[in-house]
């Protein structure tokens, strides 16, 4: 038999086994000093991998392990020796002989005004970090007085599946970029104007239905604050019958195509209420398209009664 | 890009606007008429179509100048121009001061109610303005002109300061300084006529650098005595003699000079200039394009150096960048211009033009083979874009917004390359070190601070201007110079720095205007501004009005500074207006607090620094008690 024939025909499948993987890249670890412990991570880590690696919690709020670290919540914010301001765990990457306080003086002050900044002009209601947060820290919003300037206004309720309540938004650019190159690149939405009146918008604020959205729900999945909600879950928080106590949560594959995303179906009283993806599912990373995301509604069809 | 566009399309005039930066689209697929026979077979994008998004402040400024605002259909058919989203388009024009997107007038007229403008009156011409013409904001003239309050317009050396725009099909930019109400409303009037003329006004250089002419001087040595519009004229004046000079010893030794020389940026940050250099550099043939960045993006309230110097003598500007192409192997040089200065903008541009047509920039700089040119870009208003990773972005069409650092820019700057930045002034030393030898400028100047210095003086000066010394001139001789106290001749303090800097006291007034010695007393030399105020000027007005600068600033993309500025500027109002939460002590130690998350927490400078003129003068002075 000749060589050529064989080569494998591009028509014919290969025999199924483990996929071929490039070898991993020996990557250099790096040593760096933690609160008095010394850890070693591999180059490329964050100080917040090294942290997680030595199990110190840094609390996060923009920070989400399947977007690019934008940092701009500054929540997480560590004192590095030798910097003059204090550096973003979420997005610095470890160095050689970095020497690194998570919970000083310094660190906490700072942690503590971002929190009492947000919590003073933001609605943090359902905000599920923020109580313990604010705890953790001693955050007294309430030091500015009773009429601070707030980011308060009406929700914008312009389409059957999701609410966007931006009197509860943080600014912490995530559906920005789940909406962007990180995720649907779709681009519907984009931070506009600026400082305390940036806020998250279409073009010249037009309604969802008019704009590029295609609703496959993934700002709301990485919304860290309840700003962006199914429209099913902010009506029976509207109603006070919001309970998650009585809800339960199913993992299942989405049936609709062929690439078997990860679904958390939540219900609640045997309703869907809200479908959510992990984020560290190896397919969906957290993301899933309109079906999988809303198109629920048949499972709650009851069957026409039968004409006798 | 599939691109979801709303139903609004652009006029006539909006079109052909956006093409005259653009050029006339090429098929349907970027905004032509579609042409089924052949638009159906083959679509025009990819890389080529997408890599166009750095042209999207020239097409705004194309829209805003000629049609008076930015239209949604304006927005969509720039959007298809540049195969970008329009939402993203939308968040770009939204962040920037000169770009409206709601209808105006075509006339409008910027006053400045900043700091300087403030202490001389700008409050009065307002205030005059507003019984003339109404408040702020609203229709006057018929409805065809407005007029708004400014940040600093740079024009402090002639206070009280207004610019009066005109949008049409030949856009017109007016300044009017020193300004009262019935001048600002006499060229709004030209303004809606049609009769503002097209030449911008000229420099006033017995005004704005009273030093003019004298022999000492190297940095304004040319301002005022060779035409800046003469190519010729600079040449014949020494002009590049030192990029020959630079020619003949190549960059090492460039470098080498410019690391002796120990300069260090005149932009505010103060960083040795030489260091930048070397490491591009060091960069050298690693496939990686680099770039020269002259930022003249000068907004800092108080600083106009760079505004004379580019009015004034810009081709050492090209000059000192074509050097740093040389030396840092750029073959692409950017100035980034402070988009309310229509003189220095309409000089350079004219400069390079002359520079090119000389083949003192191009593909064979002075028959030598070397390759470098500039390219001209506005801002549109955005103090935060003197920072310069928000530069970057700004020129790439992106929201101003700063990156974090590291990268550090020499890393990866403009378009992610290696990129080095440098303020005019700085730019324009490095022709003078070329000529003297990095060592003998070294010796000028006292210890780390060597060489010269441009100060701006203003506010309450006998003869507020630019000032060149060398460095070691004390505060006190630098009021001096500028011929004394003004005002009522009591002086009550002086702002070093900007906004962004801090208040001296009187008894300050023997410290050496160095690096060093400013550092000493706890302020910063920042742009070299020095701003006096009589003990008439209310200094509690003057940290309000501070405070409203940073809010006004502030891109709003960290929190600290998002809601830091707001809350600073409101505890403020509360302690100024007598009307504190608790005791004045406790809101003053609130103040400190949200200064220190802040300075401590905050992503870029202007965050960092946004509380230290206030906290400078609640160092010096018992304000509230």
């Amino acid at each position: 038999m000749s060589e050529s024939a064989q080569a494998p025909s591009p028509l014919i499948p290969l025999p199924r086994g483990p996929v071929p993987q490039a070898p991993a890249r020996a990557r250099a670890m790096i040593e760096i000093k933690m609160d008095g412990r010394t850890v070693s991570v591999p180059e490329g880590s964050t100080i917040i991998d090294a942290a997680r690696q030595l199990g110190i919690d840094i609390p996060t709020l923009c920070f989400l392990e399947s977007l690019t670290p934008v940092n701009v919540c500054r929540i997480c914010v560590v004192e590095l020796e030798g910097s003059r301001t204090l550096v973003p765990a979420c997005s610095r990457k470890a160095e050689p002989g970095m020497v690194i306080q998570t919970d000083s003086e310094r660190v906490r002050l700072s942690r503590r005004m971002v929190l009492e900044f947000l919590a003073s002009s933001v609605n943090v209601s359902t905000a599920p970090m923020f109580a313990e947060y604010m705890k953790r820290y001693g955050a007294r919003p309430e030091r500015f007085g009773a009429s601070p300037a707030t980011v308060a206004q009406m929700p914008k309720i312009d389409n059957d599946l999701y609410v966007r309540d931006y009197a509860k938004c943080i600014l912490c650019y995530k559906c920005v970029e789940a909406c962007g190159t990180d995720a649907q690149n779709t681009f519907a939405i984009a931070v506009a104007g600026r400082g305390f009146s940036a806020h998250i918008a279409t073009e010249y604020d037009v309604p969802l239905p008019d704009s590029a959205c295609v609703y496959c729900g993934n700002c709301i999945g990485v919304c860290p604050t309840g700003a962006l909600m199914f429209k099913s879950e902010y009506d029976l928080r509207l109603a006070g019958q919001w309970n998650e106590s009585r809800q339960t949560r199913t993992d299942t594959i989405c049936p609709y195509c062929g690439v078997g995303c990860d679904l958390t179906v939540h219900a609640q009283d045997g309703k869907i209420v809200r479908v959510t993806s992990p984020v560290d599912h190896s397919v969906t990373h957290g993301n899933l398209c309109i079906k999988g995301r809303f198109g629920w509604q048949f499972v709650e069809i009851q069957p026409a009664p039968k004409k006798s | 890009m599939d691109l979801h566009l709303t139903e609004a399309r652009a006029t006539a005039a909006e079109q052909s606007a956006v093409d005259k930066i653009l050029g006339a689209p090429a098929s349907g697929w970027d905004g032509g008429e579609r042409n089924v026979a052949t638009d159906s077979r083959a679509a025009f994008g990819g890389h080529e179509a997408r890599s166009r998004r750095h042209l999207l402040l020239p097409a705004l400024h194309a829209v805003q100048s000629h049609i008076g605002w930015v239209s949604p259909g304006a927005l969509n058919y720039i959007s298809v121009r540049l195969d970008l989203a329009p939402a993203e388009a939308h968040g770009v024009a939204s962040f920037y001061g000169m770009f409206s997107l709601t209808e105006q007038p075509a006339v409008v007229a910027h006053v400045c109610d900043d700091i300087g403008c403030l202490a001389l009156g700008a409050g009065a011409v307002c205030g005059e303005l507003e019984k003339k013409l109404g408040p702020a904001g609203s229709a006057c003239l018929g409805g065809r002109a407005t007029w708004k309050r400014s940040t600093c317009l740079g024009l402090c050396e002639r206070a009280p300061a207004a610019v009066i725009t005109a949008a049409g099909e030949k856009p017109r930019e007016r300044v009017v300084a020193p300004a009262d109400a019935g001048a600002i409303q006499l060229l709004m009037q030209d303004g809606v006529a049609g009769k503002l003329p097209a030449e911008p006004d000229a420099l006033n250089i017995r005004a704005s650098v009273p030093q003019a002419g004298r022999p000492e001087l190297r940095l304004l040595k040319r301002v005022g005595q060779v035409d800046p519009a003469s190519v010729e004229a600079y040449q014949g004046a020494g002009g590049y003699e030192a990029l020959r000079l630079a020619l003949d010893m190549g960059p090492e030794a460039v470098v080498r000079e410019m690391i002796e020389s120990r300069l260090l940026g005149r932009g505010g940050a103060a960083f040795p200039t030489g260091k930048k250099w070397e490491a591009l550099l060091t960069q050298r043939g690693q496939g990686r394009t680099h770039y020269v960045v002259c930022n003249a993006d000068e907004s800092e309230p108080g600083t106009f150096k760079d505004r004379i110097l580019m009015e004034g003598d810009p081709f050492a500007i090209l000059e000192g960048m074509t050097i740093a192409g040389l030396a840092t192997g750029a073959q692409k040089g950017y100035i980034y211009l402070r988009g309310e200065y229509p003189l220095a903008g309409e000089r350079i541009a004219h400069a390079i033009g002359a520079a090119r047509a000389k083949g003192l920039l191009g593909d064979n700089i002075l028959g030598r083979g070397m390759r470098f040119d500039i390219e001209l870009r506005r801002g549109a208003g955005a103090y935060i874009c003197g920072e310069e990773t928000a530069l970057f972005n700004s020129i790439e069409g992106y929201r101003g917004e700063p990156r974090n650092k590291p990268p550090f820019p020499t890393q990866a700057g403009l378009f992610r390359q290696p990129t080095v930045v440098n303020n005019v002034e700085t730019l324009v030393n490095v022709p003078e070190i070329i000529r003297m030898g990095g060592a003998a400028y070294a010796r000028i100047g006292v210890g780390n601070s060597t060489g010269y210095r441009l100060f701006c003086v203003s506010g309450h000066a006998v003869r507020p201007g630019v000032y060149e010394v060398a460095f070691g001139a004390t505060l006190r001789q630098i009021i001096e110079l500028a011929g004394g106290v003004g005002g009522n001749g009591r002086l009550q303090a002086v702002l070093l720095g900007g906004a962004a800097g801090g208040f001296v006291s009187p008894k300050e007034l023997d410290t050496p205007l160095t690096f060093e010695g400013t550092r000493a007393i706890g302020a910063s030399l920042g742009s070299g501004v020095v701003m006096l105020f009589d003990d008439s000027a209310d200094l509690q007005q003057i940290l309000l009005r501070i405070a409203g600068f940073f809010s006004h600033e502030s891109c709003g993309q960290c929190v600290p500074c998002r809601v830091g500025v707001v809350r600073q500027e409101e505890t403020l109002k509360r302690l100024v207006h007598r009307r504190p939460l608790g005791s004045p002590a406790e809101e003053i130690g609130l103040l400190r607090e949200m200064g220190q998350a802040m300075r401590d927490a905050s992503i870029c400078g202007l965050g960092q620094t946004a509380s230290s003129a206030l906290e400078s003068a609640l160092n010096r002075w018992r304000l509230f008690s």
